[in-house]
């Protein structure tokens, strides 16, 4: 039993299905973010914890106490909106105090309460503000101290992040974490940006088209992922998937690849039961940045396999420069270091580590579990 | 307005804009022209005016006809004034236009907020409230008024009123409160709000702008209303309208011209008094949400 189960849940609309059969246990303290592209079932799995939706079938419970027909304001939850959805007409100090208000709380213990609050997000000189006369990040601040001025057993964030500019999103990113840390609240954030996803949570539940496709920690997502679609959502840039086949080297497996002239190359598998799909189709994944040239390749890694294939494109970033090929009839990103010498149109002696490689059953697109 | 927007894209000359504005001044004077006659006949003595010139400015100013209009004409068969029937239209107005605003924002809160199956077509079917024409449905209104025990009373003219003005308040309310974040009540649901708690607390403190259209539109229709009145107000709730109609078209005597222009101006100075003091409301409020703030 964790401190938040949603138990083979499941929401339709009329014949519609929209999330299918979610089973997630989130224990005390954790950070979990339901990461996905629209359309997932992410918003609408939060908004049944939040009890703004209802369940069509299956149970949440929060501190094993089933929630279904339980109205929003008895659940003990607190949710930070997207747009924060600060009431316009009132002040920060009483939009901080409304629900405490709401729930009877008396007047001194409201104030002591919102002086807390005001004093941990540092907003005690926006208190008689109006919302309309906040910047983002200030309407963002309210919007979580709204949040934790009731001390709730479960905090909920829909996309709290997502309309603020680029520099202060990473900085709200960094507060929330902190926030985190300090308070070692449960929270339940959704995110369709997967950078939010990797850098604030404990465990993510990656969604898509209404099922959970993979549940785990941020390295267990990344390093290991369920199928084709986890593989390339999570990553920027997307994990590399290329068609490969697999042949047997002596006693070891190996992918043989397409490079770009028809010719191929063999990378060797780390993983020995691959040598069970000799001679059959496989889809190969290869990160970005396991992809370099010699000097830079992984000191650690017992599997690291050469190939020379010609250069394509070539996009400086300053810190790194991503280096585009043709790999197996497709487009393929390498992240080299921005010294590289790499010019468009040069044939270049690449490095992969085949130790962080995974590989992909094309037909079901999951993941060949080593 | 920035200076530079003033500017026009293509040069408008200094004549062409005194043109324009000469229209434009000439139409306002075209427009203002009754209400100049009126005004001014009204604080005439009759013989000015029976003397013709109707036009010319008054050689005796005198307050008598608005004196006279207000407390002591003759209207039906007591010389009371129109005073008692102002304060029945008084009567009948803020109550209408009190319960069918609020009722209206209700309406709106729910087809919005709260939405149900078949909200849509009731919507509609409220709707066409606005397209009932008055006369169509003053036999069976006669009647319901008749077995509820309201014919006759001030009452029963506040219920018509309200019952026809829901279809207006209601339209005027849900559109205002469809562009209203969703947001905001989930919040307050979250927050532990009820039902009409987030009413009070949250919607209503942010409907000012159509608030003002909403009651500046039911009470200048409400008072200029003459049909309802005349046909189920009794003898003492007949509002300002019918009386006004009592004062002109009574028969025996001199038309006292003064005082009827004096009654006329009465009777139209509570709507021309809210609309310019919520006027600018008005257009605000039509406009709201058409624009992004």
């Amino acid at each position: 039993m964790g401190f938040l189960d949603i138990d083979n849940t499941t929401k339709s609309y009329g014949a519609v299905e929209v999330l299918h059969n979610v089973d997630i246990s989130v224990e005390e303290g954790e950070f979990l973010v339901l990461v996905g592209p629209s359309g997932c079932g992410k918003s609408t799995l939060l908004n049944m914890i939040a009890g703004l939706e209802d369940i069509t079938s299956g149970e949440i419970r929060i501190k094993d106490k089933v929630m279904n027909g339980v109205h929003p304001s008895k659940r003990n939850i607190a949710m930070v909106f997207q747009s924060y959805a600060l009431y316009p007409n009132m002040t920060v100090g009483q939009n901080i105090t409304f629900g405490l208000e709401m729930h009877g709380t008396p007047k001194p213990e409201r104030e002591k309460a919102m002086k807390n609050v005001a004093e941990l997000l540092q907003i005690e000189q926006l208190l008689d503000r109006k919302p309309g006369a906040l910047s983002g990040g200030q309407r963002q601040r309210v919007a979580m101290g709204r949040a934790l001025v009731r001390n709730p057993d479960v905090f909920l964030f829909d996309e709290p992040l997502s309309n603020l500019d680029a520099k202060l999103r990473v900085d709200m990113r960094t507060e929330i974490k902190k926030l985190h840390q300090k308070l070692g609240t449960t929270i339940v954030y959704v995110t369709h940006d997967q950078i939010e996803a990797m850098t604030l949570s404990t465990r993510i539940a990656v969604m898509y088209g209404g099922y959970v496709q993979q549940l785990g920690t941020p390295q267990e997502i990344y390093d290991s992922p369920a199928n084709i679609f986890v593989a390339t959502f999570m990553g920027s840039p997307a994990m590399n998937v290329i068609p490969a086949r697999v042949a047997m080297e002596g006693e070891r497996p190996v992918a043989i690849v397409a490079l770009h002239d028809g010719s191929t190359t063999s990378l060797p598998f780390s993983q020995d039961n691959m040598a069970d799909w000799n001679g059959r189709d496989i889809m190969l994944g290869i990160r970005p940045e396991t992809i370099t040239d010699e000097d830079a390749a992984d000191r650690n890694s017992a599997n690291i396999a050469q190939m020379t294939n010609r250069i394509v494109v070539t996009e400086p970033a300053g810190s790194d420069t991503f280096v585009t090929m043709t790999l197996g009839g497709k487009d393929v990103i390498a992240r080299m270091r921005s010294d590289a010498d790499v010019r468009p149109g040069a044939d270049f002696p690449f490095a992969v580590n085949m130790e962080k490689a995974v590989a992909f059953d094309p037909k079901t697109e999951m993941r060949i579990v080593p | 307005m920035s200076v530079a927007s003033q500017d026009t894209a293509i040069r408008t000359g200094r004549v062409t804009r005194t043109l324009i504005y000469l229209v434009l001044l000439l139409f306002a004077l075209f427009y203002m022209l009754p209400l100049y006659v009126m005004v001014v006949n009204s604080v005439k003595p009759l013989n000015e005016i029976t003397g013709g010139g109707m036009m010319n400015l008054p050689q005796a100013f005198t307050l008598e006809p608005w004196a006279k209009a207000w407390s002591s004409a003759q209207i039906g068969v007591d010389p009371t004034g129109l005073q008692p029937y102002f304060w029945n239209s008084i009567k009948m107005v803020v109550p209408a236009v009190a319960i069918s605003t609020v009722l209206g924002a209700l309406n709106g809160y729910v087809l919005t907020k709260w939405r149900f199956k078949g909200d849509t077509i009731l919507f509609g079917l409220m709707l066409f409230a606005c397209f009932i024409p008055f006369q169509i449905v003053l036999i069976p209104m006669a009647r319901m008024l008749g077995l509820i025990g309201l014919a006759g009373t001030t009452w029963g003219l506040v219920l018509v009123h309200v019952v026809y003005g829901i279809g207006f308040t209601t339209l005027y309310f849900r559109n205002y409160y469809a562009v209203f974040p969703t947001e905001l009540v989930r919040a307050a649901q979250i927050d532990g709000a009820g039902f009409f708690q987030i009413f009070w607390r949250i919607l209503l403190p942010s409907s000012g702008p159509i608030a003002v259209v909403s009651i500046i539109w039911q009470f200048t229709n409400i008072w200029n209303d003459f049909l309802f009145g005349a046909s189920f107000a009794g003898a003492d709730s007949q509002p300002m309208t019918v009386a006004l109609n009592n004062l002109v078209q009574s028969s025996t005597g001199v038309k006292e011209y003064n005082v009827h222009f004096a009654g006329a101006i009465l009777a139209a100075l509570p709507t021309l008094l809210v609309y310019i003091v919520a006027g600018r409301y008005f257009v605000r409020g039509l406009m709201a949400g058409s624009v992004k703030g």
